[in-house]
């Protein structure tokens, strides 16, 4: 019986400081962050601040010494900070780029709205920002993936596995998906960066990352980047879980593209745990199909798999939504979410038939159609070849978050969330995993949390020693596990008497 | 698709007030092409300044 999939999606955005003079990028992204955490202590939201506790990351670093102190605003820092926000995500600094995790999701749909939620974030520090810096100076952030020459930034996801399931099951199953789903998950891109493929050869695809995998099974995630990632490192039980670290995806402006991409990988990898799927698509050369699945515009070219046979990436989606359904039949859809299952299941049935039929309808669900269309469109009114600078200056700005300059909110993409469940979870934490359990303790203790992780908690009660709380399983210490208990308790030194007994 | 799109009959050109304010047809062509330019002229307003060299200059360091 497969187990709940738990999941969230990390982002490193693109990060610019405008204005005169010389800049860092580490310096501006600490300046981001720092001013965001600044900005909600002068306000009446609970501050969120606390140190990261690497204890369970790096062994021997003493993560209490690196905790963030009070801020001074206007006093601008840039130091490497470190956050963990009142609504369980992770805010910090990470490879040059400010990078937020969202907290730990029971659905697809719940990860959407705290990924919306973590651009309102960014929205947010970029203001903040902008009031601590000089006249003339701004920061300016990208939901993307690629600078066009040749550097390339994550959006990965996280799935909570059963441990039993054999590696190389999840391996089989999960590369015939990340090479498939890039039909309905790319955020689209003007040429191609993969050695020997000129820009003349691809003018667009679909995918800002698929040029830059190189290897089919791995450790690594910013050299030779590998279309299945072997870090193991659950956060979380680790006799029973794993935890399935996706670097393939693209960091989506569509809520559906979202949903589609956390939505479907959930379901495969629910039905692989559940040996649900009977035919293994195991392709010749899983990295060139990664690319060329991405180049192909035509969304028709075969892949080849190693029997010798060819298939198309869509008749893989086809087959997979095909066992889905299925799959939904027999065994319901709770362990990703009965009804965003079903949501899901059916934006799924939709895009694939639109792909199939006409793709530029999902201008207003898939990022690379929206951005494709608006392309095209200018190419047409202005007769602009794909290489003029102007059309990359319009596929860089379908990216930026500033609101008064984002071109993806400005291009009718469908909504899955709204306003109101958005703005609320820049700050509450979801209710249905112990993401719940760190938000709630943070929003009421953050003052004698010494530090957190994802699996655990340091408190400070004001008796030595300091009390660890473990938070090893993701699907506990939610509302309805630990709510009353939380509501009943006035002190840090009451909740942690009130567990241990 | 690229062929698709070349087979699609290119939209009549807007004249200007007239289509916007002419009944909608829903999912016709002229419709579609009156909403992309009204949204490209929408998005002309908000292009950046200096977009051209801003992406020349856009380098980011390398991720995970």
């Amino acid at each position: 019986m497969a187990i709940h999939k738990v999941c969230g999606i990390e982002t490193e955005y693109g990060i610019v400081m405008r204005g005169p003079g010389e800049s860092n990028p580490v310096t501006a992204s600490s300046l981001l962050i720092n001013a965001y955490v600044g900005d909600l202590e002068h306000s009446a939201v609970a501050g969120p601040k606390v140190g990261w506790d690497f204890e369970d990351e790096m062994p021997g670093n003493d993560a209490r010494g690196s905790a963030v102190g009070p801020a001074s605003p206007p006093e601008i820092e840039t130091h490497l900070v470190n956050a963990v926000l009142t609504n369980g995500a992770r805010y910090y600094v990470d490879h040059a780029h400010p990078e937020l995790s969202t907290p730990e999701c029971a659905d697809a749909r719940s990860v959407v709205v705290w990924d919306r939620a973590a651009e309102s974030i960014l929205v947010r520090s970029m203001e903040a920002a902008k009031r601590l810096l000089p006249e003339g100076h701004e920061i300016v952030v990208h939901k993307n993936n690629s600078d066009g020459k040749g550097n390339s930034y994550g959006c990965h996801e996280n799935y909570l596995m059963d441990r039993s399931v054999p590696f190389g099951r999840i391996v089989t199953h999960a590369t015939a998906h990340f090479v498939t789903r890039q039909l309905f998950t790319g955020a689209g891109k003007i040429g191609a960066e993969a050695p020997g493929v000129s820009a003349a050869d691809v003018p667009y695809q679909l995918t800002q990352r698929a040029d830059f995998f190189e290897a089919e099974v791995g450790l690594e995630t910013t050299l030779k980047r590998p279309i299945i990632n072997t870090r193991d490192e659950p956060h979380a039980d680790a006799q029973k879980y794993r935890r399935l670290h996706v670097i393939t995806g693209d960091a989506n402006l569509a809520e559906v593209a979202t949903l589609l991409k956390v939505g479907t990988t959930a379901i495969v990898l629910a039905m692989v745990e559940d040996d649900f799927l009977p035919r293994e698509f195991v392709f010749r050369a899983p990295v060139q199909a990664m690319r060329k699945v991405s180049h192909d515009l035509t969304l028709e070219r075969p892949i080849e798999l190693v029997d010798g046979s060819t298939i198309t990436a869509l008749d893989v989606q086809w087959e997979e939504l095909d066992r889905a359904r299925k799959y939904a039949e027999e065994h319901g859809l709770e362990v990703v979410g009965e009804e965003t299952g079903r949501l899901v299941l059916e934006h799924w049935e939709a895009v694939l038939t639109a792909l199939e039929s006409d793709p530029m309808t999902l201008s207003d669900r898939v990022d690379w159609v929206a951005k494709y269309r608006l392309l095209q469109a200018y190419r047409e009114r202005d007769g602009l070849e794909w290489a003029d600078g102007r059309l990359a200056a319009l596929a860089l700005q379908y990216h930026d978050l500033r609101p008064t300059k984002s071109l993806a909110r400005r291009v009718g993409l469908h909504r899955v969330t709204t306003d109101e469940e958005v703005e609320r979870a820049m700050s509450e934490p979801p209710e249905d995993t112990r993401a719940y359990f760190r938000g709630r303790c943070l929003q009421k203790w953050a003052g004698s949390i010494v530090a957190a992780n994802w699996d655990s908690l340091v408190f400070d009660v004001g008796t030595e020693p300091l009390r660890r709380i473990p938070m090893m399983e993701p699907m506990r210490g939610t509302r309805a596990h630990v709510g009353t208990l939380l509501d009943a308790c006035a002190t840090p030194a009451d909740l942690v008497e009130q567990l241990s007994a | 698709m690229a062929e698709r799109e070349q087979k699609r009959k290119p939209a009549p050109a807007r004249q200007d007030e007239e289509v916007a304010e002419a009944p909608p047809k829903s999912g016709s062509g002229e419709k579609i092409k009156a909403e992309l330019d009204d949204l490209l002229h929408e998005i002309d307003d908000v292009l950046e300044t200096n977009a051209e060299d801003f992406v020349r200059s856009y380098v980011q360091k390398g991720g995970q």
